[in-house]
């Protein structure tokens, strides 16, 4: 094909997303307009209901607690699947690598533990504030993952051993599909809430969704802490 | 629409046209966590903090790792095969 004919079968595709693009803009609702009655019903009813004053919290772990499980479950499978393809079984004898900087050593040594306890604050006030389980799973792998940064893979690994992270991560799931599942047993509706619900704003108003919430903070971090030690294992693996 | 708001859209649009231009793959990676710290600060600016939370943790940790590992690997590979 010519250069002028690549130019021109470009300029009829971008002109045509072009005018669709725009048809489709002028139909949008005006900014700040939002039509989601969903949603609307939802800020209304969430915190009276459901005494989580973080209302994203409330609609992860109760209203919407069955697609948050479908998710966990991607996750877990994402992981396994990686587990099953990079673990060999083999473990990565490093070469003894120069040290970390001076600085570099010294900056994760205090980063470790004050990221380490942001992500579990995290997790734990998700339903009070900003935050939750997903969130703060990841910080909490990524405070571990700066071992390996400023220490080697020998440290990151013998702070995270596979058995008990394989354990954590499959007990974790298991347990949020548990508690769904008894729900279920029990007469009631999936995921629904059994524990009393306190006064909103404290850590224990939301009755089971703190449960649910630290079943996915504890299945997101070691998922994640899994992925990288697998990651970075092949990583210095040899070849 | 406030003024911050448009900042912060501009910002998301500029640092995704740098993503796109950036043709080195390890500077794209960096320059790709960069564009997800403006995605953080537009979803602060329109008050989505949850979703604010888990892009930083997604965009600019889990995912540069990954990519960053399987540069490493990549190159790692080209080197022994080159010696």
């Amino acid at each position: 094909m010519t250069q002028r004919a690549r130019l021109a079968v470009f300029g009829v595709g971008a002109l045509g997303l072009a005018l669709v693009l725009a048809w489709g803009i002028a139909g949008l609702p005006d900014f700040g307009h939002y039509p989601g009655p969903y949603g609307m019903l939802l800020n209304r009813v969430a915190v009276p209901e459901r005494h989580a004053s973080n209302v994203v919290a409330a609609v992860v772990f109760d209203y919407r607690g069955f697609d948050t499980l479908g998710e966990e479950l991607i996750l877990f499978a994402a992981v396994l699947g990686v587990a099953l393809l990079l673990r060999s079984g083999k473990e990565a004898h490093e070469e003894p690598r120069p040290m970390a900087s001076e600085a570099v050593r010294a900056v994760t040594a205090r980063l470790v533990p004050v990221a380490f306890l942001f992500g579990l604050y995290t997790i734990a006030f998700g339903p009070v504030t900003p935050g939750g389980g997903f969130q703060g799973g990841v910080l909490v792998a990524l405070s571990l993952v700066l071992v390996y940064l400023g220490v080697d893979l020998a440290a990151f690994r013998k702070l995270t051993p596979t058995p008990v992270v394989d354990l954590l991560e499959g007990g974790a799931a298991a347990a949020f599909v548990g508690m769904g599942l008894g729900s279920l047993v029990a007469g009631m509706a999936f995921l629904q809430n059994f524990l009393p619900l306190d006064k909103i704003g404290t850590l224990s108003s939301p009755g089971s969704i703190n449960l649910l919430n630290w079943a996915a903070g504890i299945e997101v971090a070691s998922a994640f802490v899994l992925l990288f030690v697998e990651l970075l294992n092949y990583l210095e693996a040899p070849e | 629409m406030i003024p911050l708001q448009l900042v912060s859209m501009v910002l998301v649009g500029a640092a995704g046209l740098a993503v796109v231009l950036a043709r080195d793959v390890l500077r794209q990676t960096l320059v790709n966590a960069i564009y997800w710290l403006a995605l953080v600060l537009l979803f602060v600016v329109f008050q989505a903090p949850d979703v604010a939370l888990s892009a930083v943790a997604v965009g600019c940790g889990a995912f540069p790792v990954v990519i960053l590992v399987g540069l490493a690997k990549v190159r790692a590979r080209e080197r022994g095969r080159r010696e």
